[in-house]
């Protein structure tokens, strides 16, 4: 294959077949919903999706349904409905699409999402739990709530993590006897060693594509680009056609990383960023641009580490202890998606070496406390750490009456000004000091 | 054509500054912006040239800032008010390590490098409370005139405490104070200190570093000057040109373009960028 043909190919593929996937995988949900089948809800963080998967449960990420009515613009239409019942405009965002959702009978701009049969979550974040209440009360299913017990960070659990292995392992048996009970059917360990093996497979792909952008030019934005990315790992976890896709993005990755193509050109890289937080979905594509026309790469995210299901960790099931494997899995996962949201300093720092960024782009949202908290220190010992300019700015993920794009061009504008007197700067220093040669 | 513009386009007030070769104030104005804010750009740049005596052909290049920078339409660039304030602030003092910006709507902390590199800044988001406008309503509530509003304030011992945080709900709690017998000059030192203590936050939150050069609109109210002071415990920079700080850093910026300043450092490639940036934007 010529160099031409394999760049026309590839190129562009890994969001072709990403949206084609999310779009087949929310066709397949809406198949549900008309037939009445059972379906699951999880969340992000903790989702279990690999032993949902040996029931041959649909997934359902109510997380995913409500940021999809943002993206395509409708999100006040549901926000509204759930206020008019009482909620608060303090809320989380996602919450109330939820709700709304809900009492539309399942009603979403990208088909209809089936009602739950049980839903599964873990204490990742405080508002799951209240969340599933919800549900709860409206359809009556079990509520199978995983208690993760927390660390103050990732490499200070010491001693206590086989002990909180065990007692997640626990709570994991008692889930699979609710899962049969609803289900009707037994559970099979040597499926889930499939599902996690596929996992694995995936997760290998998903650090070797973060690794690619460590080099330069970086060869996808990760907020734009990462966040195709994430609905894929997500939705097609432990698939077969999710590590198929993966695969091939990898190539298409490596392909860009060989050819010198950036999301901005063959070569082209100005500055490299780091996102801190969730995207603004209300005006998604404008908030993309609103860095990219300055010539800003985000060249990795926290949502690509905290919503990728621990995806990114150094770790990988045992197939030969897969129930314990998977409690291990989920005690590292969460805890690693709480850590990269509330103690996400040395995580960023980290990345700022291994990405050789030269900005951080902290985007605290009103509708969700939990990803936002903190931001303000992080930022203050990211700045006392390492020579970057960090911008701090404020929308919502959900709710557009808090999105001022003028306030927020103003700030970015300004950021990338700083940016680039300071390269100016440093390029005069650079000139001025004497070679060593 | 050795001359060099900055308009300042505000939320409430458009300034605009007209420097010679050498970097000096040859002409200035400020206006109220209004509702066209074409109209207040091009309004303003008249009055400046009018006052240094000169003809829009003697000035090489101008540069747009603020809210209605790409309103400047006789603009040959834009470039943000944070960058300019810092610039402006560096000329001014040079020895400035940090800007305060208190504007109509916006109020900004600004860590600056020397020179006037813009290392961090912090600003108020979504809401007005720290800001001008909030002044300004305390001012209609009281049906007092603005310019009174320092000099009465300054009068005040006994500062009530304004606790709301909307600038629209500080104006019912301004009348409530009234009200219960409290008087106008304790009520307005109340409202300086609550507007204060928000840009105090704001500086915290970039770091406050000696010296620090106070900017924009409120610098000319010298109660506000005074209850700033006391909170970051020293004597802020202030001067009477502190109002078109902006548009000075943004004329500075303009002369460097033009080949005629001394100092190229950095503005250059910022203001081309910026130019590009927007270019791009219009065209997206």
């Amino acid at each position: 294959m010529s160099q031409a043909v394999a760049t026309e190919e590839l190129i562009g593929r890994g969001n072709r077949d990403g949206k084609r996937l999310f779009q087949e995988w929310f066709a397949g949900l809406s198949d549900t919903a008309a037939s009445g089948g059972q379906s699951a809800y999880v969340f992000v963080m903790g989702s279990l999706c690999e032993l949902l998967r040996t029931f041959d449960l649909p997934i359902v990420f109510p997380e995913i349904n409500s940021l999809q009515t943002a993206v395509r613009k409708v999100s006040d239409e549901y926000l509204n409905l759930a206020e008019d019942h009482g909620f608060s405009p303090d809320v989380c965002g996602y919450v109330k699409a939820d709700y709304a959702l809900q009492v539309r009978g399942g009603e979403h701009p990208m088909g209809r999402v089936p009602a739950p049969s049980v839903a599964v979550l873990t204490n990742a974040c405080s508002t799951y739990i209240k969340w599933a209440e919800i549900w709860e009360r409206m359809y009556d299913i079990p509520i199978c709530t995983i208690d993760v017990p927390g660390a103050r960070r990732q490499d200070d659990v010491g001693d206590y993590l086989q002990r909180d292995i065990d007692y997640v392992e626990h709570q994991l048996r008692e889930l699979i006897q609710t899962l049969e009970e609803v289900t009707g059917r037994a559970f099979d360990i040597d499926r889930l060693r499939e599902v996690l093996d596929r996992t694995n497979d995936m997760g290998r792909s998903w650090r070797r594509m973060m690794a690619i952008n460590q080099g330069s030019p970086a060869v996808y934005d990760a907020m734009l680009d990462g966040t195709i990315y994430l609905g894929v790992a997500n939705a097609l976890r432990g698939t077969p056609e999710g590590v198929a896709y993966f695969r091939d993005l990898v190539k298409e990755m490596e392909h860009k990383a060989a050819q010198g193509i950036s999301p901005h050109g063959v070569g082209v890289e100005e500055h490299r960023l780091i996102f801190v937080g969730v995207p603004c979905y209300p005006i998604f594509r404008r908030f993309y641009e609103l860095f990219s026309d300055w010539g800003g790469t985000f060249v990795s995210s926290t949502y690509m580490w905290f919503a990728s299901g621990g995806l990114h960790l150094d770790f990988e099931y045992d197939l030969t202890r897969p129930l314990e494997s998977l409690a291990e899995g989920l005690v590292r996962g969460v805890r690693a998606a709480t850590d990269a949201m509330l103690f996400q300093d040395k995580a960023l720092i980290e990345a700022i070496d291994a990405y050789g960024a030269e900005g951080v782009v902290y985007h605290p949202v009103k509708s969700c406390r939990t990803v936002s908290t903190n931001l303000a220190d992080s930022r203050r010992v990211v700045l006392e750490s390492r020579d970057v300019l960090c911008l701090h700015i404020e929308s919502d993920m959900m709710d557009k009456r808090v999105v001022s794009e003028a306030q927020l061009k103003n700030r970015i504008d300004a950021f990338f000004e700083g940016l680039k007197s300071r390269k100016l700067r440093l390029d005069h220093s650079a000139a001025a000091t004497p070679s060593a040669h | 054509m050795n001359y060099a513009a900055g308009v300042d386009v505000g939320s409430t007030q458009t300034k605009a500054v007209v420097i010679d070769g050498a970097g000096h104030i040859v002409g200035r104005s400020l206006i109220a912006t209004g509702a066209n804010v074409v109209l207040a750009a091009g309004d303003a740049f008249s009055a400046a040239l009018e006052e240094a005596g000169l003809a829009e052909a003697d000035v090489g290049f101008v540069i747009g800032t603020g809210y209605g920078r790409y309103k400047v339409e006789f603009g040959d660039a834009q470039i943000t008010e944070i960058v300019c304030h810092a610039r402006g602030a560096a000329q001014m003092f040079p020895d400035t390590q940090t800007v305060l910006d208190m504007g109509g709507q916006d109020t900004k902390a600004i860590r600056i490098a020397p020179g006037g590199d813009v290392l961090d800044f912090c600003m108020n988001d979504k809401c007005a409370a720290g800001t001008g406008r909030f002044l300004q309503s305390a001012a209609a509530a009281l049906e007092i005139d603005l310019s009174d509003l320092g000099p009465t304030a300054l009068r005040g011992t006994r500062p009530v405490t304004i606790s709301t945080t909307c600038t629209v709900f500080a104006e019912s709690e301004v009348l409530s104070w009234l009200a219960r017998g409290k008087k106008l000059e304790d009520i307005l030192l109340g409202v300086h200190k609550s507007i204060a203590s928000r840009s105090f936050g704001l500086l915290k939150r970039v770091g406050i570093e000696s010296e620090i050069t106070f900017s924009g609109g409120v610098t000319r109210n010298k109660a506000m000057v005074e209850v700033l002071n006391e909170m970051v415990g020293g004597k802020m920079n202030v001067s009477e040109e502190s109002h078109f700080m902006g548009a000075l850093g943004a004329a500075l910026f303009a002369l460097e373009r033009i080949g005629s300043g001394a100092n190229t450092a950095s503005p250059d490639a910022a203001a081309t960028s910026a130019d590009a940036g927007a270019a791009k934007g219009a065209a997206a």
